[in-house]
C-alpha cells in the first residue's frame, strides 16, 4: 500500500513539475476553450432568460473538448524515450501510474474550469437561480467522470494508429450518461426549476462504477501484448 | 459441417419467406395504426437479435479477459454462479417480486437470469482460447447491422404514428442509439489497431460498454417514455395472432443471424490463419536468405 501511494505521489509530482515548466497542456486547453466560448458567443446571442437553459450544455461541451486536448498528451509524453516500456517492466503497481495520471489530469482540468467559468458568467450575463453550491459537487464529480475514463481510453488509443482521433471516438459514447448528468444538473441549478440531487447521485454512481472498472482493467490494458 | 451450410441457407430462406408471408398477408391489421404497424415484425425481432448478439459479445469479452489468468478466471466463475443463484432467489423475494411489471411471471425473470451463467459456461466451453475473440468480433459486427435495422425502421414507423421521426429523451430510443454508438466505436477500435494488443483492448472496451448501458437507462429515468411498452414482460398487450407471428418472425431472424455469424466466424478464422501463414513464411524466408529479409515466397 505504501508503495502504491509513494509511486502515485512521485509520478504525480513529476507530471505537475513537467506541466509547470512547459505549460503545454494547460495553455493549449485554455486557448482552445476560450476559442470555443468565443465561437459560441458569436453563434448564439441569447437573452439572459434563454441563456440559462443553454449554458449548461455549452459549458460542458467546451470543457469536454478541452479535456480531450489534455488527455491526448497524457500518455504521448511517456512514449518518448520508451518511458512507458520502462513503466511496464518496472515492479511498481500499474494502478499507481494510472491514479497519478488521473489525479494530474483532474487537477489540470479543474484549474481550466475554475479559470473559464467566470468567462461564461461574463459573456452570458448569468445569474444563478437555484442553489449555487451544488455546482461544486456537479463540477467535481463530472470532471472526475471525464478524466477517469479519458485517461483509461487515452492509454488504449495510444496503442492505435492515428491515436489523436481515436480518443474522442472511444470516450464520447461511453461518457454520454455522465455528460447528460452534468448538463441536465447544471441546467437544473441555473434555472432553479427542479432539483439537481438526482443528477449528483447519477454522477456519483457513474464515477464509482467506472473508477472500479478502470482500476480492475488498467493492468490488463497496460500489459496487453 | 461444410455440407450443412447450403442446406441451412435454403431452409432459412424458406423460413424467412414464410415469415414475410405471415407478416404481410396473414397477420390481422391493427385497428388504430392500419398496415403501417406491420414494420413491428422487422423492428422488434431485429432489436431482440441485436441485444442477444451484444450480450454474447459481452460474455465472450469477459471470458477473453480472464482467460490468461487462472485466479481471475476462478473468481469470475464464482461471480457468475453467484449472479445466477442470487438472481433466481431475488426474483421470488416479496419486495423484489412487487417491482416486476405486471404481465411478467417471476419464473420467467428467473429463467432469464439463469441465461447469464448458462451463456457464460456454454460460450467458454464451445469457444476455447482465441476463438473467444473471433466470436466477440463476429457478434459485434452482426449486432451492429441488426441494431442499424432497428434504428432505421423505428423512425419510419414513428413518422406516421407519432408524427415525429425521433423522440429526443425517450428511454428506449436513446439507450438503443447509445448502444449502437458504443459498438460502432468498438468496431472502429478494432479497425484502427491491428497490433497484437487489439484483442485485449477491444475486450476491455466491450466490458465498459456493457457497464454503460444500465447507466444510460438510469440517466434518462426522469424523462417520459413515448415508446410503446414492451410486448413481452411489460405493460403492453398484443393480439395472440400478432404475437405468434412476431415470435415466428423472430425465429426466422435468429436463423438468419446464426447463418451470417457462422460464415463471418469462419471467414475471420481463415483470415487469421492466412495472416499467420504469411508471418511464418516471411520468418522462414528471412532466416533462409538473410540478404532478402521479409520476402513473401521462398520459391
Amino acid at each position: 500500500m505504501t508503495s502504491l501511494w509513494s509511486v502515485t505521489l512521485a509520478t504525480l509530482v513529476k507530471d505537475i513539475r513537467l506541466e509547470w515548466r512547459s505549460k503545454d497542456a494547460l495553455n493549449s486547453m485554455l486557448f482552445f476553450s476560450l476559442l470555443v466560448v468565443v465561437i459560441f458567443v458569436f453563434s448564439f446571442d441569447p437573452l439572459a432568460e434563454e441563456s440559462r437553459h443553454i449554458v449548461g450544455g455549452l459549458v460542458w461541451v467546451a470543457f469536454l473538448f478541452a479535456a480531450v486536448v489534455a488527455l491526448n498528451q497524457t500518455w504521448a509524453r511517456e512514449l518518448r524515450n520508451q518511458v512507458l516500456d520502462a513503466y511496464r517492466v518496472s515492479p511498481s503497481p500499474a494502478n499507481a501510474l494510472f491514479l497519478a495520471k488521473v489525479l494530474g489530469n483532474f487537477i489540470f482540468v479543474s484549474v481550466l474550469e475554475a479559470l473559464m467559468a467566470p468567462l461564461f458568467v461574463i459573456f452570458y450575463n448569468l445569474h444563478v437561480l437555484g442553489p449555487a453550491w451544488q455546482l461544486i459537487p456537479i463540477g467535481l464529480l463530472g470532471t472526475w467522470a471525464l478524466v477517469v475514463n479519458g485517461t483509461f481510453f487515452a492509454a488504449m488509443s495510444v496503442r492505435t494508429r492515428s491515436r489523436e482521433i481515436m480518443l474522442p471516438l472511444l470516450l464520447f459514447p461511453i461518457s454520454i450518461p455522465a455528460v447528460l448528468g452534468m448538463v441536465a444538473g447544471t441546467t437544473a441549478i441555473l434555472t432553479g426549476e427542479n432539483s439537481a440531487r438526482f443528477y449528483i447521485v447519477l454522477l456519483l454512481t457513474y464515477d464509482v462504477v467506472f473508477t472500479t472498472a478502470c482500476l480492475a482493467l488498467f493492468e490488463t490494458v497496460l500489459h496487453a501484448e | 459441417m461444410k455440407r450443412l451450410f447450403p442446406i441451412l441457407c435454403v431452409l432459412t430462406a424458406a423460413f424467412l419467406a414464410y415469415a414475410t408471408y405471415r407478416n404481410l398477408a396473414v397477420a390481422p391489421t391493427d385497428a388504430l395504426q392500419g398496415d403501417v404497424y406491420r414494420i413491428i415484425y422487422y423492428h422488434v425481432p431485429s432489436a431482440w437479435t441485436a441485444f442477444l448478439l451484444f450480450f454474447i459479445n459481452f460474455i465472450a469479452s469477459i471470458q477473453y479477459l480472464v482467460i490468461g489468468k487462472p485466479s481471475a478466471r476462478s473468481v469470475m466463475k464464482w461471480i457468475v454462479i453467484a449472479v445466477g443463484v442470487l438472481g433466481v432467489i431475488a426474483t421470488y423475494l416479496p419486495p423484489i417480486k412487487a417491482q416486476i411489471p405486471a404481465g411478467m411471471e417471476p419464473s420467467a425473470v428467473a429463467t432469464t437470469v439463469l441465461m447469464i451463467p448458462a451463456f457464460y459456461f456454454v460460450i467458454g466451453w464451445l469457444f476455447p482460447g482465441q476463438k473467444l475473440d473471433v466470436l466477440a468480433v463476429t457478434a459485434a459486427e452482426v449486432g451492429v447491422v441488426f441494431c442499424t435495422i432497428v434504428l432505421v425502421t423505428g423512425p419510419i414507423w414513428a413518422r406516421p404514428v407519432w408524427g415525429i421521426w425521433w423522440a429526443t429523451g425517450d428511454i428506449r430510443l436513446t439507450s438503443t442509439l447509445v448502444l449502437w454508438l458504443i459498438y460502432v466505436s468498438y468496431l472502429v477500435l478494432r479497425k484502427f489497431s491491428n497490433s497484437a494488443q487489439t484483442q485485449m483492448l477491444a475486450a476491455a472496451l466491450a466490458v465498459f460498454g456493457a457497464l454503460d448501458v444500465p447507466l444510460v437507462y438510469l440517466s434518462i429515468w426522469f424523462f417520459r417514455t413515448q415508446h410503446p411498452q414492451p410486448v413481452i414482460g411489460g405493460g403492453g398487450s398484443m393480439d395472440p395472432h400478432m404475437l405468434q407471428t412476431l415470435l415466428l418472425s423472430w425465429m426466422a431472424f435468429l436463423c438468419f443471424a446464426f447463418l451470417v455469424c457462422w460464415s463471418r466466424f469462419h471467414l475471420e478464422l481463415l483470415q487469421r490463419e492466412v495472416e499467420q501463414a504469411h508471418a511464418m513464411e516471411s520468418l522462414a524466408g528471412a532466416s533462409a536468405s538473410p540478404s532478402m529479409p521479409l520476402s513473401r515466397s521462398t520459391r
